[in-house]
């Protein structure tokens, strides 16, 4: 991790690999009559990657942004390094968010920003007291790991629905997060970009030991991505396994993915 | 029924979010931290960049009115009163409304149009997640911005509406600078000039306002984005005239007329 060598303003949440860094218990959101997760458990290891499978509208999306603090449950612990999301402050949940990256299913790129800008406001919206010149370098470095370096002074339209999401990638990488939340990677990609992207996913895991949750339907995501699959039906982890395990399941709502 | 009970639930509820949008304005614009460099850039970009726009219209304005009002003075011979009345109408009323509207029409859009797009597109929940509070970000410095921009634009529009004014009394007729100006001043007082700026202010911040929240509750995609800045420029031109006629007669209670 030589590149974020110079990060070590950041809080210190060390774990040690295998060990658990996220635990969710008994998570229940409900928008009106809508009972979108009931009952919802799943543990994260240091290290792992783990895919939440379920169709479109079952609820992945909310549990993720119930993760990162932008929704609230209704009831339920999410605990990230041991605090409970739902209870922190502002402050607190800033400091979580600081090891909790977040890469957007639409990028989320700020449009009237370059990508040298887009990198860059993390790092100064979080308050951490780094120099222009280590700025640069955590720039060039987030860039280098996508690579897209050269498009450092571009705006976010001229670029390809591809390198958008290697600079929303770079972007989420800036803080060198502990856990990565992916939420739909590859939706909106061509088959070849998606591969891609899946790629530079898990060669970052490997170069950085991060864990990830991955919010997926995209079986070739699945497949590449996870160490492990849990799948979310009825707003439930319905089944959890390896891809190989819940592939050679005999349950008819697990074979429908793997058809 | 004549009257849609879904229709007027629902603008209950909008007026009511509207509200509790507006307080939670008033309850974080003085809290740190303070956006300042946001600030000044939406300054720039709410004032410095609408000026074009609002000279042009000002001055078309000022040349208009005095050719349209030449006629109607020359019937009750009072031509000479001609810059006196312009300046009058300009100041007090048609400036501060016609600049007000222009800018809901340039600023108001774009808000409405510039939120919406981030919140359909996730911008304003990544601000959230890299540490920033996204309303103060982009919702009290905007709001500010166009609260403290509309007067100077206000003002600025004034003054190229009056040059028009002077071109236009000079078409027809001969005077000269010096005195078009001065029968211009003698005219005006405290009581047409203050009102006016004060009134100013709360175009500014029905602008920003409405914008900002039309923007902020965005939903539905790229069509919802264009339907946010459409109602922005809506609201905001029907709130332009609530507030002055509501101004108008406080002007009056107060004796200011």
């Amino acid at each position: 991790m030589e590149s974020f060598q110079t990060l070590a303003v950041l809080p210190d949440m060390p774990v040690k690999a295998g060990e658990e860094v996220m635990r969710i218990t008994g998570l229940y959101k409900s928008f009106g009559d809508n009972h979108v997760l009931t009952d919802f458990n799943l543990g994260l290891a240091a290290g792992e990657n783990v895919v939440v499978l379920g169709k479109s509208g079952s609820g992945k999306s909310v549990l993720i942004k119930c993760i990162i603090g932008l929704l609230k449950p209704d009831s339920g612990r999410i605990e990230v390094f041991g605090k409970n999301i739902p209870d922190l402050g502002h402050l607190e949940l800033d400091q979580v968010r600081m090891k909790l990256g977040f890469l957007f299913q639409s990028n989320a790129l700020y449009d009237s920003m370059t990508v040298r800008e887009n990198l860059e406001f993390p790092l100064r919206r979080h308050s951490i007291r780094i120099s222009q010149r280590e700025v640069d370098e955590l720039v060039q470095h987030a860039l280098d790991d996508v690579g897209l370096v050269h498009t450092v002074d571009r705006m976010p339209a001229e670029l390809s629905g591809g390198m958008r999401k290697r600079i929303a990638l770079a972007r989420t990488l800036i803080l060198q997060p502990s856990i990565i939340l992916y939420d739909e990677p590859t939706t909106g990609l061509d088959p070849i970009t998606a591969k891609e992207i899946i790629g530079l996913m898990v060669e970052i895991q490997e170069k950085y030991g991060s864990s990830s949750l991955i919010i997926s339907h995209d079986m070739t995501c699945v497949r590449m991505a996870s160490d492990r699959v849990v799948m979310l039906i009825d707003g439930k982890c319905y089944a959890d396994g390896t891809y190989d395990e819940l592939k050679r399941s005999a349950d008819p709502a697990i074979k429908k993915f793997f058809e | 029924m004549l009257i849609n009970t879904q229709n007027w639930k629902q603008w209950l509820e909008e007026a009511g979010d509207m509200s509790r949008f507006t307080g939670r304005f008033f309850s974080q614009w003085f809290r740190p931290r303070y956006e300042i460099t946001e600030f000044f850039r939406q300054c720039f970009i709410v004032g410095y960049r609408s000026l074009p726009l609002v000279g042009l219209t000002g001055f078309i304005m000022g040349l208009v009115l005095t050719m349209q009002l030449r006629p109607s003075l020359i019937d009750y011979g009072v031509e000479s009163q001609l810059p006196a009345m312009v300046g009058i109408a300009i100041v007090r009323e048609v400036g501060p409304v016609i600049t007000a509207l222009i800018f809901a029409g340039k600023i108001g859009s774009s808000i409405g149009a510039e939120l919406g797009s981030m919140k359909v597109t996730e911008q304003i929940d990544a601000m959230e997640v890299s540490g920033t509070n996204p309303f103060k970000y982009l919702v009290v410095t905007r709001v500010l911005a166009t609260t403290l921009m509309l007067p100077v634009l206000v003002m600025l529009g004034d003054a190229i509406s009056l040059y028009g004014s002077y071109l236009g009394v000079n078409i027809r007729g001969v005077t000269s600078f010096d005195l078009f100006w001065t029968q211009v001043f003698d005219n005006l007082s405290f009581g047409d000039v203050v009102p006016a700026f004060v009134k100013s202010f709360f175009f500014g911040f029905a602008v920003g306002i409405v914008g900002c929240f039309k923007g902020y509750h965005s939903h539905k995609g790229t069509e919802g984005v264009g339907r946010s800045a459409n109602s922005a420029v809506v609201l905001s031109s029907i709130l332009i005239f609530i507030i002055d006629l509501v101004a108008v007669q406080v002007t009056d209670i107060l004796g200011l007329n």
